[in-house]
């Protein structure tokens, strides 16, 4: 088995992980942290993707390689958005729950 | 089995152990240490999947700086971490997650295994067309000249979740410094520390930038570590964040998205296309654009961990 095939399991692996920890995490920062290991495996999934493509000297494709670059930053900047939304709401409610009932 | 076979499967099974880790233990802030430690290994996988140019941004960005944000967050939020008993999801649920959970692993894992082969590549054109850019890095070419685009929207992103996150602000403190002013002890270890790690990382920063044309490296990895030195200089002390409402700050953050889309409009009349480059100034361009996006995403980085502003601006 090649690096690039290990990785990829490994990355589908990641996913699975952090789907899991969305769905049974009930704090709004536990999901943030499973959303944000989501996004490393489906970034791994592109690397992957782009290792395969490796051609005209290069160790992999360039093009997929700079798309992840920009993804790991637009996820960092919604990362940031998301938290300030979470501390906003425990200052308002002093509570960090996304139940709807009160 | 070879060296390399062997530590790729140690380094995606502890990988795959932090990422567990990070699910299943039971405080926050040990999760996120797990995440952090797991950000930093999934570097090294880019290493090993011969994308340096990922790995920087993966260490810098998605695990140093958002390590750094969570970290905070959740020392904020430790009071709120039981949940009342009614939240916990019961065990259907949780079984249900369970097989849900497999199946999309399983699905990726198929698609993973049944890619074609050899794999569709792009490399060649990259290749064929990298000299008319004046660039030596391949990813930069992307970056900064076939798909340029992205990176003109993504600066804008970044503005953008600034925005959302200033928009937070109570009234009263709007225009106010983000944060609240830390005081360290100024003979301490983290005042040494900043005194001595800043200036040194501001020109590892620099530098990482300016060889990011030729070498792995660039604006987006240079630019976070910018930032981090300045979050360093404010956790000790040394400086404190700006009131968000400074014209200086806010031109400072719009300077690198204005330009490049500036240069970009231009690209109509020199080259006959939206962010199109004449060829003999492509690098000169390229490199005009660079200088003031690396400030602009420096600071807007820095301000977004900061957060909304919490200090009312002083009269």
């Amino acid at each position: 088995m090649s690096a690039a095939t290990l990785y990829g399991l490994c990355s589908a692996v990641l996913v699975g992980l952090g789907v899991f920890g969305l769905i049974v995490h009930p704090q709004p920062l536990r999901k943030i942290l499973a959303f944000n290991l989501i996004g490393g495996g489906v970034f791994l999934l592109f690397g992957v993707v782009a290792r395969r493509g490796a051609a005209a000297g290069f160790g992999g494709d360039p093009v997929p390689q700079a798309l992840v670059i920009t993804g790991i930053v637009v996820a960092f900047s919604a990362t940031a958005l998301v938290v300030a939304l979470l501390l906003r709401l425990f200052q308002e409610t002093g509570q960090a729950t996304l139940r709807l009932d009160e | 089995m070879t060296i390399a076979l062997a530590f790729d499967i140690g380094l995606a099974v502890l990988v795959l152990g932090l990422a567990s880790w990070t699910i299943a233990t039971r405080e926050a802030f040990a999760a996120v240490v797990g995440f952090v430690a797991y950000g930093l290994l999934l570097a090294l996988v880019w290493v090993r999947l011969a994308a340096p140019d990922v790995a920087l941004t993966e260490a810098a960005i998605g695990s140093g700086v958002t390590g750094g944000l969570l970290l905070g967050a959740s020392t904020r939020l430790r009071r709120t971490e039981t949940p009342p008993a009614g939240e916990k999801p019961g065990r259907t649920l949780r079984l249900a997650a369970v097989v849900l959970c497999a199946l999309v692993s399983a699905g990726l894992a198929a698609i993973v295994l049944l890619l074609p082969e050899p794999g569709p590549t792009l490399a060649p054109q990259a290749a064929a067309n990298i000299a008319a850019t004046g660039l030596g890095n391949p990813v930069t070419a992307v970056l900064m000249a076939y798909r340029a685009i992205d990176t003109l929207l993504e600066t804008v992103v970044l503005l953008l979740a600034l925005l959302g996150i200033w928009s937070l602000a109570p009234d009263r403190v709007w225009g106010g410094s983000p944060g609240l002013r830390h005081h360290a002890d100024p003979d301490g270890v983290l005042t040494f520390a900043a005194q001595l790690l800043v200036p040194v990382g501001m020109l590892v920063g620099i530098h990482i930038f300016w060889v990011g044309s030729d070498a792995p490296g660039g604006e987006f990895q240079g630019a976070t570590i910018l930032a981090a030195m300045w979050i360093l200089a404010t956790m000790a002390g040394l400086v404190d964040a700006p009131p968000v409402s400074r014209r200086w700050l806010r031109l400072l953050l719009v300077a690198g998205p204005a330009v490049f889309l500036a240069i970009g409009l231009a690209g109509y009349a020199m080259a006959g296309a939206f962010l199109a480059y004449p060829a003999p100034y492509a690098k000169l361009l390229i490199l005009t654009i660079e200088i003031p996006v690396t400030l602009s995403i420096a600071t807007t980085l820095a301000l977004l961990v900061a957060g909304p502003p919490e200090r009312a601006p002083q009269q």
